[in-house]
């Protein structure tokens, strides 16, 4: 599913009179379909830096990014923006633990927004999204509003649930659990567990090192 | 396959001083392209050239039509260019009053762009203009009042549905949110947001603020006098700017 060969990552600050920060020494490794993968380390050591290089947030300083997109290997670290957008839109998935939205767009909207860009029918949508917002225990009366009222915790699981809603075939997970209570956490668990079912793979940061048991079967350490 | 735009070094002089040097770029259907740069940076001078409101000093646009025919847009007569910009395309100026005909009504404004392709059906404009005023969230019982007495914010609506109610397939925006206040600014953010969904609209914004830009765009160019200095996914541009200006440029804004 994913095949990384030795990717490194260094940030060059300019207005600091061009001071070079290295994130990621020559890292390599593959991922693939229906496995579970934790990326472990001290904080500080570029684990979330690793999934933003993987998503195309950040740039690769040098190295390769192969992602098996539509049945066919793909590299990533210098494709067009138009098909980064293609391979976000149909193959490799992102969750962060914060909710970015325009203001008064609804919850429900939201959540279902990625299945309606890849052409799946408003109504089938919809209800794959009452669905995963119903497993994360949103209440039914605030699917209709905007997130943005909403408390941390809530916004966290409605991200979760556009994050779950596509099934895309590689899940980029970073901390997905953190700050919500035993039992949403359990939920999510749950979702993580049913997506590798259904053959996607995970690649994903736990600061919880139990989690991090439950799901993954083994590691990358930074 | 071709982009549905496609520009090709387009620079633009201003006698002897340079607006705009070489800009590529090829716009797909669905996609949002911020241009954004500090004022002065030859963001607006790209957006006239490229959308028939300037002529450039050098260069090439081509759109392709909805039948896939490819057309050069330099080699258009002044009559079809004219229609081309009635139809297929929108623009929406900063000020809304460069957009709208003050003198007539705010039906007639959206109603003008229907009678320019051939409409004739006094009931069915007025029908279509009612259904886009309720689009963006304009009373329609303001219908048949001036644009000018109409708050900046609803102007800026109105602008909207003049430029959509032919169903344009690109729409250039100049500054759309400047100068409104923010519960307007995310009134227009949703509605635009909902037209790129729901119509497959491709849009072209020129703006100074990266947070709207964030919101709205899917790709980004930067610009820093007259030249594009960096192009990319918007988060790319964002979070990992690579150019020494676009660094100073992010770095500066307060939280995206």
């Amino acid at each position: 599913m994913l095949k990384v060969e030795n990717l490194s990552k260094q940030f060059t600050l300019h207005q600091q009179g061009g001071v070079q920060i290295p994130v990621i020494p020559r890292l390599s490794f593959s991922v693939t379909s229906g496995e579970a993968v934790a990326i472990t380390g001290p904080s500080g050591r570029g684990k979330s830096s690793l999934l933003k290089l993987l998503f195309g947030s950040y740039i690769a300083t040098s190295g390769s990014i192969k992602i098996l997109h539509e049945a066919e290997w793909l590299e990533l670290t210098n494709i067009s923006p138009r098909h980064m957008m293609d391979v976000r839109n149909k193959t490799i998935g992102y969750v962060t633990q914060f909710l970015r939205v325009i203001p008064r767009v609804s919850t429900l909207t939201i959540v279902s927004e990625p299945l309606i860009y890849r052409g799946v029918e408003v109504s089938a949508a919809l209800l794959r999204a009452q669905n995963l917002l119903d497993q994360l225990n949103i209440p039914q009366k605030l699917w209709h509003l905007s997130p943005m009222t909403f408390s941390g915790g809530e916004q966290q699981r409605v991200n979760i649930a556009r994050g779950f809603a596509a099934h895309h075939p590689l899940l980029l997970l970073d901390e997905p659990t953190a700050s919500l209570d035993d039992e949403n956490r359990n939920r999510v668990m749950e979702l993580i567990r049913e997506a590798q079912k259904n053959g996607s793979a995970i690649l994903a940061v736990f600061h919880n090192e139990d989690e991090r048991h439950l799901v993954c079967e083994r590691d990358i350490a930074l | 396959m071709n982009g549905l735009l496609t520009v090709d070094n387009i620079t633009k002089n201003y006698g002897s001083r340079v607006g705009c040097h070489p800009a590529s770029f090829e716009l797909w259907p669905g996609e949002v392209l911020a241009i954004v740069g500090e004022s002065g940076s030859g963001k607006t001078t790209l957006l006239k050239c490229i959308s028939g409101q300037m002529d450039p000093t050098s260069g090439s646009v081509r759109y392709t039509k909805r039948d896939g025919e490819q057309i050069l847009f330099q080699n258009l007569s002044e009559a079809e260019r004219r229609f081309l910009m009635r139809t297929d395309w929108g623009f929406v100026h900063q000020d809304a009053r460069d957009g709208l005909r003050m003198g007539v009504s705010a039906g007639a404004n959206v109603g003008e762009r229907l009678m320019a392709v051939g409409d004739r059906h006094y009931g069915h404009i007025r029908k279509s203009a009612a259904d886009w005023l309720r689009q963006v969230e304009i009373d329609v019982e303001r219908i048949d009042d001036s644009p000018w007495s109409f708050s900046g914010g609803m102007r800026q609506r109105l602008q909207i549905a003049r430029n959509l109610v032919t169903a344009p397939r690109i729409i250039f925006m100049d500054e759309p949110t400047g100068g409104l206040d923010v519960s307007v600014q995310a009134r227009l953010l949703d509605l635009m947001r909902g037209l790129v969904r729901n119509l497959g609209l491709a849009a072209v914004i020129v703006t100074h603020d990266l947070a709207v830009a964030r919101l709205l765009s899917t790709r980004m160019m930067v610009m820093q006098a007259g030249s594009v200095i960096e192009t990319g996914l918007t988060d790319q541009i964002l979070e990992d700017p690579q150019a020494p200006y676009t660094q100073l440029l992010v770095s500066s804004v307060l939280q995206v």
